[in-house]
């Protein structure tokens, strides 16, 4: 048994599970670990790889084969992210906005033409998606948004507003945009915007210093006119959006624990091959410490996203649930990248090694699609009926 | 183009493989297995065949117990057509007993090509794929690392010491893959849901006397701890002394 494995989790996972995870694991070893290091430093999200990626059959696994997709079950879709994350936060945000929040928003949404037209081409990644929702001046309360969605005599709309933090938005063809069609929050609908619509521009936010090989943006729309076919029609309130945010939250807290177990396994080989005071540091019972913590928690993350994972298949998690797994998985990996960092010492803080990496990244990953603090509110409110943010 | 491959489940390399307290094999429990990997580069010259010829059929056969279905799983995963299970309770030592199981499948398939890895790299035989081409009467090419099929004939290279063979033959014929042909595909995960659907035929197969029996296996012995004779060049008289005298390499 691996030292990654230590409870043998892999003997509760199918065949074809396991054989998922094996090909992503594969890719990832073969096509990320070679360049992302360099891709990072040069604030470069690897664009080469998108189709690769689609053929790969990563994009939207988890959706229906009849709209091109793989058609996996939900725990098959979290070792997908749980893999793809191992490599770089970067590369599974991009695949978990391309298939949780633009192909899943379509897919449940949309009508079917929009479904027969975006899913096939999205799955292979020809067609690439961004997802709008937060603004600069409402995060963790999205109802606030001031994008709005004015209806025209002829059933078109006009955007107006923008959007901040969109990862993919400067790469994206179409954008999944949440607009208010009138006063409140139950009036938000969402809308499939072309990016080379007249008035919809994207800027390239700067001077990031976590999840650098990742395209983050701005987008403002400027009397952007959409035809009525390009409103999602089944979406209404939004409660909309945040079905798509549990979605990717889900995949999140796969991909955390990606993440974790990279930094993990990387400290685990220097322990035993750094020689300090003419013995590998691995024996010294500080670090010794460092590592069973690290392999502790890892162990409980995984049987936690399993165990989501099992009852997302069966159609019964909460929201609630996917909450306390973002929230512990993330924070959870933060701590980990941190202190395997610190065993790595001084060469640690470089780029050929993946430790300091992740910890930056994951510093972005704590803080979207639902900030730590805010899924701790959710799970307080859970357990004692009372909002404390409503 | 009727195209066989044949398969081993083979324990992945990279790992610590335990000798099981019978002292006669390895202890398989909690080790991962895999599709042997030169038989991986044949199911991929397989599959690249037929898509250049833009028909034919891929058929993966596979002898062992239950669990070589994963592997055969894998290569139908890759786009093989179909699998054939020859059913055993365990993979005999003697080559030629797997080879006549085999060969008996294989004869009435109507094969234009048979492929095989040049070597399983668990018991490194490489004597099956041999065997079942001469059962079968064929030709037989082994160590291909290039490959070209043109009516009804097969152009090979084949990789010597020091230089590359050509060779030429008809169909059908038996070839063993060497490294160098191709780099296998990665499975898709449209690939892996279709290997699901695919027809895996499960056949019981009866396996003649094995007339090799192994009767041990111990791991190789220890490597005797290196000796530091000196530092910087006023060690060198000494080693070189050393190495004439004792080691006897010089």
């Amino acid at each position: 048994m691996t030292s990654a494995d230590f409870f043998n989790v892999d003997s509760s996972l199918s065949e074809e599970e396991r054989a998922v995870r094996d090909s992503v694991r594969r890719f990832v070893d073969e096509r990320v670990l070679p360049i992302i290091g360099t891709c990072y430093v040069e604030g470069r999200f690897p664009k080469e790889l998108i189709p690769v990626l689609g053929e790969l059959g990563v994009f939207g696994a988890n959706l229906p084969e009849a709209y091109g997709c793989a058609g996996l079950n939900n725990v098959a879709y979290g070792l997908i992210m749980q893999e793809l994350e191992r490599g770089d936060s970067g590369i599974r945000s991009f695949a978990s906005v391309q298939g949780a929040l633009v192909m899943y928003p379509i897919f449940a949404f949309g009508s079917e033409e929009q479904k027969k037209r975006y899913l096939p081409k999205m799955a292979t990644g020809e067609v690439i998606g961004c997802f709008g929702l937060t603004e600069p001046d409402f995060g963790s309360n999205p109802a606030g948004m001031i994008t709005t969605a004015k209806a025209r005599p002829d059933g078109s709309y006009v955007l107006n507003g923008a959007k901040m933090w969109i990862t993919n938005g400067s790469t994206a063809h179409v954008a999944i945009v949440w607009a208010k069609t009138g006063a409140d929050e139950a009036s938000i609908r969402g809308f499939i915007v072309p990016t080379d619509s007249t008035g919809f521009s994207a800027k390239d936010q700067k001077g990031k210093l976590s999840l650098r090989a990742s395209d983050t943006s701005e987008l403002v729309f400027q009397d952007v006119v959409v035809g009525a076919s390009q409103l999602l029609p089944q979406s209404g309130g939004l409660k909309s959006p945040l079905m798509c945010l549990t979605q990717a939250r889900y995949g999140i807290s796969w991909g955390a624990l990606g993440a974790a177990q990279a930094c993990y396994e990387e400290a685990l080989a220097y322990s035993k091959t750094r020689v300090m005071f003419d013995r590998p540091i691995g024996g010294f019972q500080l670090q010794q410490a460092r590592l069973a913590d690290m392999l502790t928690e890892i162990v409980k993350a995984q049987l936690l996203v399993l165990h989501l994972g099992r009852l997302k298949d069966a159609g019964t998690f909460t929201p609630q649930q996917v909450s306390l797994a973002k929230r512990n998985n993330v924070s959870m990996a933060t701590d980990i990248a941190r202190e395997a960092r610190r065993l790595l010492g001084a060469n640690g803080i470089l780029a050929e090694y993946a430790s300091m990496r992740h910890m930056a990244n994951l510093e972005s990953v704590y803080t979207y699609e639902g900030t730590h603090d805010i899924h701790t509110l959710v799970l307080g409110q859970a357990v004692t009926g009372l909002s404390a943010f409503n | 183009m009727k195209i066989a491959v044949c398969i081993k489940r083979v324990p992945v390399m990279d790992q610590r493989l335990p000798i099981a307290a019978s002292g006669i094999a390895i202890d398989e429990s909690g080790l991962k297995f895999d599709v042997n990997d030169f038989d991986l580069w044949a199911v991929e010259a397989g599959l690249q065949l037929k898509e250049k010829l833009g028909q034919g059929e891929v058929v993966i056969v596979s002898l062992g117990s239950d669990a070589v279905q994963e592997q055969i799983r894998k290569a139908l995963s890759m786009g093989a057509d179909r699998g054939i299970h020859l059913k055993a309770a365990a993979v005999p030592p003697d080559a030629r007993v797997v080879a006549r199981a085999l060969a008996d499948e294989l004869k009435p398939g109507g094969f234009d090509l048979i492929l095989f890895g040049r070597v399983a790299v668990d018991v490194s035989n490489g004597a099956t794929g041999a065997m079942v081409a001469q059962l079968l009467g064929l030709p037989c090419v082994t160590a291909v690392s290039k490959l070209e099929i043109k009516d009804g004939r097969g152009r090979a290279q084949r990789e010597l010491e020091g230089a590359q063979e050509m060779v030429e033959f008809p169909l059908p014929a038996v070839l063993t893959i060497d490294e160098g042909l191709n780099r296998e595909r990665l499975p898709s995960l449209k690939g892996i849901m279709a290997a699901k659907k695919k027809p895996l035929e499960v056949k019981p197969v009866t396996l003649g006397e094995s007339r090799i029996t192994v009767r041990r296996l111990q791991p190789p012995p220890e490597r005797a701890a290196g000796r530091i004779i000196g530092e910087g060049s006023a060690a060198v008289p000494e080693l070189v002394r050393l190495l004439q005298t004792e080691a006897k390499v010089l």
